[in-house]
Formats: structure tokens, C-alpha cells, sequence
């Protein structure tokens, strides 16, 4: 489904596919790793997901309303970014932090530019962009349960040299944002939605494919050796990498139409990501690269537009 | 057309050089971090305005038009200068807050663009108020984004606390908050249909404009 393959003459088939059953498709996938940062962080963090997406769904219906709009809000796509917002968001967060980086998402990013499908980026990793920046405090103290004591994540150990438990990290029982900790139950929505065939899993395994390879050649040229596996598996899952490679780079708005583009692309976020992870001042990186490969897709896509065939060569203007 | 008054008028609301003719954006972005840097910048260039269009406007039919560019720039790095050193002796603090931007009003496009496309072809009378009213616009807008930017991001105006410190988004003081600032005041100019020049009923006038020399006809819109 992410890319068009069948625009072709008439007839055109009718299929049942449409924003909506998409959509819910996006949000069963999400439920997986939501219980488990609700079984993680406690009610706290039913309540930040809970509000994020009412407030996304409100924004989306006031601003329609008032614009005298079609009212859209019936394709969950303004709960989809709720909820993807708040999966990016610490548990502690103060809860009118969230609702403004709902607004924000669904108001600044997404229906000033035209709705669903004009968003030049990610509303739910801009809006996550908008809060980092202005919060730096709260968006970045993450508490490690549900006790509510505020730890170390794994990224920030490993930066400071240490290793982590994997297990923890598989199972996702330590520090972080509502929905990044589980590297288990983020893959289980990820799987369900190649099996759906809602994502292909091109953008997905080439973000952390070159990830990897990047992570692997920066460790290199710093003369410390080939990273070791441990390493490289808490990068991978560690952080917002899983989360952002399922479910926020594979946005069809803002990822690239043609398939050579879906590889620049999501090759271009894993090295961005790996640069900011190893050589930027913070631990995290991923919001920061996939917003700047979002603002990239619409010059990747007219690099990679195929020719039409029978179509003589444009000479370059 | 003429008039002292309508002059300021055309300054101030229908070709605000910031909301309408969106000339001078780099100090307009650059440091409207809070209210009082705003009105600072805004009033240090409306008196180069003045003084400036004053000046060549008196010099208009000595000036050869093939070098009227540098003769401009002379003209308006002197009273750059002049005000540079007021500034550095009587208010210190605020002349270090604006750094840079001080010495950068010599390129402001609204000066320049002033000097060709009014003062140039115009009275000294008039030359002055248009630099007057220009000048007002030009420190309304930036006093207005600055305020905005100050509340919202650090809960003061002027230095008065308006919203408490943990309620505060500071994102607004960076760059960012200058764009959006910027774009949702420019937003309900357009909104409430404030009589300007690319606000007007009837497309094709030209006579309301005046920005004939970066027009290419009151046609284009039909085209």
C-alpha cells in the first residue's frame, strides 16, 4: 500500500480499503506497545495517551467547525497522531504540555497546511520536535516505572560507556517514553501491519539497516573497533529508533511514493539518526532525523520519479 | 496623497512594512525576543527612515541617477552611524542586545526600498512623514511581535510578569516562535481585511500602491 502500483486506465477496482480502516489498522497495531507502557509507567500513562488523542480529534473537529469545513475527524487519523504523540512522550509529562503539543500537531503541522495528506512533516514527531525544544527539562526526565523515580534510559547509559541488560531491553522494564520501551511489543504491531500490508517493510528494515551500518562505520573512524553486538542491539532498541522506523517514518504523507526514494530515504534518516545519537550532545536523535528526512521526501521523489515509458529523456533545464 | 497624514496612514496601516510590504524580515525575526528589544530597533530605524528620506529626498535632482545607489548608502551609513553612537553612549544595555543588527540597518530593505520608490521622486515634506509613518509601522510590528514573544515565552511584557514562570513556552523566544509569531499576525491582517495594499477590492489600482518599481503591472493578477 505504500506505494501507488496500480494507477493505471479504467476500470478501477473498488476496494474496501479506505483512510479509516487504515487508520484503525495503525491503531490496533499501537495498542501492544501502549498496555505495555500503561503496565510500565501505571495510569499516569493511560491518561497522557487518553488526552493527547482527545485533544488531537477536538483540535481537528474546532478548527474544522470554525473553518466551515468537511468534518474529518471520523478517519482517526488526528487520534493516530494523539497517540503517536504521546507514545514519544515521558509518562511524568505535566498533562497541559501534551494537550499544547497536541494542538500544536494537529493545528500548526497538519490542518494550517491543508489536512491529511498536505503535512509537509510528521505532526506527531513535529510536535514532539516542539516540545523538546521548548521543555527540554520535562520531555527529558523519564521515570524508570511506575514507583515514578526518574532513571537513566538505556541510550544515556550506553553513552556514558556502560552496558545494559538485554533482556530488559527486548522486554522494555526500564526508562523512557510511553511507547518506545518495548522493542517486543513495538515489532508485534510492526508485524501486523506488513502482514495487513498497511506498511511494506522497506522503510522500516533499511532505517535500521543503515542505522547499523552507520553506527558501525562512525564507531571505526573514531579508531574504537568494530561496536559490539550488545551495543549495537541496545542502539537499535533503545530510544524511539523502533518506534519511529514502524510507525512514523512509514507515514505515507511524508515518506517518499517511489521505491528507489523509500531507500534514499529511510537510508538518509539511519545515518542522520547515528549521527545524532554518537556524535550530537544528546543521547536520542531520531524526532530530529525523521522531521529533516520528512522536509527532504518532496526533493527525493522528483529525483526518483520513474520515467514513463516511451517517454524520451528531459534534457535538464 | 501628499498629506503629512496620509502618509503616516500608508506607513502604519495599508503598506506596514512588516505585515504588508514583508520588508526588513531579518531584524523583524532576529530580535523581537522580547518587547522592549522590538520598539528599540523599531525606533532606531524609524529615525534613519526619517532622516534619510529627509536627506534624499533634498538631494533628489543633484544625486546622477547612475550612482544613486552608493549615494543612498553613503547618506543612510552616516545617520546609521550617528545613531549607532547615540545609542552606545545613552542605552548601553539595550544598543548590546541589539549587536549586530544595529550597523546592519545601512542594508534594511525597507530604508532602501523607501529611498528608491518614494523619497527619490518626492518632496521633502512628504519624503520625511513617509519616512515617519514607515518608521511607525516598522516599530508597531516589531513592539507588537516582541510583546507576543515575550508573553508566551517568558511570561513578561516589558519585564512585567504577566504568566507565571512554569507556564511559560520558551520555544517562542528562539527562532521558531519569531516565524510563528510572525505568520499568525500576518494571518489576521489578512483575515480581517485591514485596508492594505495587497489587500485591496479593486486589483487592478495603481494608484493606491505607490510600489511601482518591484510591480510589473496591476494586470498580473488577472493573468
Amino acid at each position: 500500500m505504500s506505494e501507488l502500483r496500480h494507477v493505471s486506465l479504467s476500470p478501477h477496482i473498488h476496494a474496501p480499503t479506505d483512510t479509516k480502516t487504515l487508520m484503525r489498522c495503525v491503531l490496533l497495531s499501537l495498542l501492544p506497545a501502549g498496555v505495555f507502557g500503561v503496565w510500565n509507567f501505571g495510569w499516569r500513562a493511560l491518561a497522557v495517551i487518553a488526552l493527547c488523542a482527545a485533544v488531537c480529534v477536538l483540535t481537528e473537529f474546532l478548527y474544522e467547525k470554525l473553518m466551515k469545513l468537511p468534518v474529518t475527524v471520523g478517519d482517526c487519523s488526528a487520534a493516530v497522531t494523539g497517540v503517536l504523540l504521546a507514545y514519544t512522550l515521558p509518562a511524568t509529562v505535566p498533562l497541559w504540555m501534551a494537550a499544547l503539543g497536541s494542538v500544536f500537531a494537529v493545528l500548526i503541522v497538519k490542518m494550517l497546511f491543508g489536512g491529511l495528506g498536505q503535512n509537509f512533516m510528521n505532526p506527531a514527531l513535529a510536535a514532539r520536535c516542539f516540545l523538546l525544544i521548548s521543555f527540554g527539562g520535562a520531555m527529558t526526565s523519564y521515570p524508570a516505572g511506575v514507583d515514578g523515580v526518574t532513571g537513566a534510559t538505556p541510550l544515556a547509559v550506553v553513552k556514558a560507556g556502560e552496558s545494559v541488560d538485554l533482556l530488559t531491553m527486548l522486554l522494555g522494564t526500564h526508562g523512557g517514553c510511553i511507547g518506545e520501551i518495548s522493542a517486543a511489543a513495538i515489532l508485534i504491531g510492526g508485524i501486523y501491519l506488513c502482514v495487513r500490508r498497511v506498511i511494506a517493510p522497506r522503510i522500516p528494515l533499511v532505517y535500521i539497516g543503515s542505522f547499523v551500518l552507520s553506527v558501525t562505520v562512525i564507531s571505526l573512524l573514531r579508531g574504537s573497533g568494530l561496536p559490539t553486538g550488545a551495543f549495537l542491539l541496545t542502539q537499535v532498541c533503545g530510544g524511539g529508533l523502533l518506534l519511529g522506523a514502524v510507525f512514523m517514518a512509514t507515514d505515507y504523507v511524508t515518506s517518499p511514493v517511489t521505491q528507489g526514494g523509500q531507500w534514499i530515504y529511510a537510508a538518509f534518516i539511519g545515518i542522520l539518526t547515528a549521527v545524532f545519537r554518537l556524535l550530537g550532545s544528546t543521547a536520542e536523535g531520531v524526532s530530529y532525523a525523521i522531521v529533516l528526512g520528512n522536509i527532504l521526501v518532496p526533493l527525493i521523489e522528483r529525483m526518483t520519479m520513474p520515467k514513463p515509458f516511451g517517454v524520451k529523456k528531459e534534457r535538464a533545464a | 496623497m501628499k498629506t503629512p497624514l496620509e502618509r503616516l496612514y500608508n506607513g502604519i496601516i495599508k503598506e506596514n512594512p512588516t505585515f504588508v510590504l514583508m520588508l526588513g524580515m531579518c531584524p523583524t525575526l532576529a530580535v523581537t525576543t522580547a518587547a522592549v528589544n522590538g520598539l528599540g530597533m523599531g525606533l532606531s530605524t524609524m529615525v534613519v527612515l526619517a532622516l534619510s528620506n529627509l536627506m534624499i529626498s533634498l538631494l533628489r535632482r543633484i544625486i546622477p541617477d547612475s550612482v544613486r545607489m552608493p549615494a543612498y548608502i553613503v547618506i543612510v551609513a552616516s545617520f546609521v552611524t550617528v545613531v549607532q553612537l547615540l545609542m552606545q553612549a545613552f542605552v548601553g544595555s539595550l544598543y548590546d542586545t541589539l549587536g549586530i543588527y544595529i550597523p546592519l540597518i545601512v542594508v534594511n530593505c525597507i530604508i532602501l526600498g523607501r529611498a528608491e520608490s518614494y523619497a527619490s521622486k518626492n518632496p521633502p515634506i512628504a519624503s520625511l512623514f513617509d519616512g515617519i509613518g514607515m518608521g511607525l509601522g516598522f516599530t508597531g510590528a516589531l513592539t507588537i511581535l516582541g510583546a507576543l514573544r515575550e508573553l508566551i515565552g517568558n511570561g513578561t511584557v516589558f519585564g512585567l510578569r504577566l504568566i507565571p514562570a512554569d507556564f511559560t513556552v520558551p520555544i517562542f523566544v528562539l527562532a521558531p516562535g519569531a516565524f510563528f509569531v510572525l505568520a499568525a499576525l500576518t494571518a489576521l491582517q489578512n483575515k480581517l481585511k485591514a485596508p492594505s495594499a495587497t489587500n485591496r477590492k479593486d486589483k487592478k489600482s495603481c494608484t493606491a500602491c505607490g510600489g511601482c518599481t518591484a510591480c510589473q503591472g496591476g494586470e498580473e493578477d488577472d493573468r
